[in-house]
């Protein structure tokens, strides 16, 4: 009898799990774990949208075409330009305004309010106003040659464009990063500081030698989600350039250039294939970030 | 002794803070002064930030003449409310589940919502296109809803709410003789307000700067929502910075708003983002 009890509540139980998750296992089915399947399935397919969809199973083509194919070499050149430039930057900008912050400073509150705006604000209002502001005769030029500095064509310099779409991401982007640095900072006792106080470290020295260290694991992860963000850089230079990557192919990037074999030249196998290999590209580098910090801690 | 820090060097940490506050308002304040402005002051490239023509004729013309701008405004407070709100009770649901009943499969479910996690959104992108093209749901909300009703980094956040959730609350409601569904819905959920606050902001704030989706699944003008409304308006009349610039005002307003009221849940989910 009481078995028979046992197993009628864990029926029940099982019910009502199963009942709460639906939906959650319904969209991960439907919209997740089966596109992830589909997505290998067309990499390895020639896909044909006119009239009735169509595959043809070409094995490793998409894969192997990537090698020649010059505009993705480009992509991927830029892309990594743009991780390696804005990552550190991002970083190190969002570390020193949170230890400026956190330095006792009156109004900390306030400043924490106003940096954080950028991050609330959405892409495309973000270019809109950064293009507007980067016309060649738009404000930054105005102050730039007010101040006798030179002045650049933000937008139409194929050797400053991506440059230009940086500054506006490091801006945009280093507040959040901030945020997370303030609240780990809050954590670090006042006692560490005093001792390096009573040694006789200047301000300086205890920045670099106890916040920085102390940081460290809060680093790896500010770090690890900047790398997955800047290696999915779309919105700003599909609007900046609309939508093609360019001048001269300088702003674009592998996902700008996924999406334009996906849904400008209807290729969408060979786009399914570069999108996987920048899935692999992404989780490789976590994972060498990830055992770089671990290394490191042991 | 800890107050007598050297003055010079709190006096230049001063100026860095307020130099960088500045240098984050300025193209915001710039942006707003513009959309308060004529169009041939804007394109006289003066360094005014106060509007020697004050006119409220940009916000006006965005509102009615340009039709398809209210149209975006509604396309984005429709898709932004509704996914928001699934969000909200479908990531809760199965946050409890995961965190408080023992179905057998929780802990290989609770797997994959950590997988999922990992997975770029590219690498979906092109098979949900053939998906939602296949269901008819190109150009509808519930194209650009019903693929984003859950969010994996929530139900994460939310199992780790109920997991130290007071287990006596739910047995008290049971002696009173409420199900487990009615415990949930009228007991369980309302105790999780500040854990449901931070979560609904950032899923708001998720769909209601989303520029990706809409430019793939709303091929159709008058389904655009404001980021591909305001892109393609950019494109079309390029020159008119004046009405470009008040849309981006008016399309800011919400989330700005939410953030000014909401100030301590922004804190709670960008904590939580940071402890994951």
């Amino acid at each position: 009898m009481a078995k028979w009890k046992l197993t009628k509540s864990q029926l029940r139980d099982a019910g009502q799990g199963y009942l709460f998750m639906s939906p959650t296992i319904f969209t991960i089915l439907v919209f997740l774990i089966g596109p992830i399947l589909f997505a290998l399935y067309l990499a390895f397919n020639n896909v044909n949208l006119l009239g009735q969809t169509s595959f043809e199973f070409v094995w490793f083509d998409n894969f192997t075409r990537m090698a020649s194919d010059e505009r993705a070499i480009i992509a991927l050149q830029n892309t990594a330009f743009y991780v390696v430039i804005v990552v550190p930057t991002q970083t190190i900008l969002a570390l020193v305004l949170a230890a400026t912050l956190n330095a006792g400073m009156k109004g900390e509150k306030w400043f924490r309010v106003i940096y954080f705006i950028p991050t609330l604000t959405s892409s495309a209002v973000l270019v809109m106003i950064f293009m507007w502001m980067y016309r060649p005769d738009g404000l930054i030029n105005t102050i730039l040659s007010s101040v006798g500095l030179p002045t650049y064509n933000w937008m139409n310099d194929p050797s400053v464009a991506l440059i230009s779409i940086m500054i506006m991401n490091i801006w945009a982007t280093a507040p959040m990063f901030m945020v997370i640095y303030l609240a780990a900072l809050q954590g670090i006792s006042d006692s560490l500081y005093e001792a390096a106080d009573l040694d006789g470290a200047s301000a300086i020295q205890k920045f670099w030698y106890v916040t920085v260290p102390l940081l460290r694991p809060v680093t790896g992860f500010v770090v690890i989600i900047g790398v997955i963000g800047t290696f999915q850089l779309f919105d700003q230079s599909y609007m900046f350039s609309g939508g093609s990557g360019g001048p001269n192919n300088s702003t674009l990037t592998v996902v700008l250039l996924i999406y334009q074999y996906a849904f400008s030249n209807n290729q969408m196998g060979y786009a399914a294939a570069l999108a996987v290999s920048l899935a692999l590209i992404i989780l490789v580098a976590t994972f060498i970030q990830r055992k770089l910090q671990k290394d490191e801690q042991l | 002794m800890k107050k007598k820090k050297p003055n010079i060097l709190k006096a230049f940490l001063y100026i860095f803070l307020i130099s960088y506050a500045v240098i984050t308002l300025l193209p915001f304040l710039w942006a707003l002064s513009a959309s308060f402005k004529p169009l041939n002051e804007i394109l006289s490239a003066g360094l005014n930030i106060f509007p020697e023509t004050f006119t409220f004729d940009n916000y006006v013309t965005i509102f009615t003449e340009q039709e398809l701008f209210p149209r975006w405004l509604l396309n984005s407070v429709i898709v932004a409310v509704v996914g928001t709100a699934l969000n909200i009770v479908f990531n809760s649901m199965a946050g409890y589940a995961l965190a408080r009943v023992s179905f057998p499969g929780r802990t290989a479910w609770f797997i994959i919502v950590l997988a999922v996690l990992m997975i770029p959104a590219q690498v979906t992108m092109v098979p949900n296109f053939l998906i939602l093209k296949e269901l008819g749901w190109l150009n509808s909300y519930q194209g650009l809803i019903v693929p984003g009703m859950i969010n994996a980094t929530f139900i994460f956040m939310m199992r780790q709410f109920f997991v130290n959730f007071p287990k006596e609350v739910e047995e008290a409601a049971a002696i009173d003789g409420l199900s487990r569904i009615g415990t949930f819905f009228r007991i369980v959920m309302p105790m999780a307000k500040p854990a449901i606050g931070a979560m609904a902001i950032f899923v708001f704030m998720g769909f209601w700067n989303n520029f990706m989706a809409p430019l793939i699944i709303m091929t159709d003008a008058s389904m655009y929502t404001l980021p591909v409304g305001l892109n393609a308006f950019q494109s079309d009349y390029a020159t008119y910075w004046n009405y470009i610039m008040a849309a981006s005002m008016v399309f800011t307003l919400p989330v700005l708003l939410l953030y000014i009221f909401f100030n301590t849940y922004f804190l709670k989910g960008l904590a939580f983002t940071a402890d994951k």
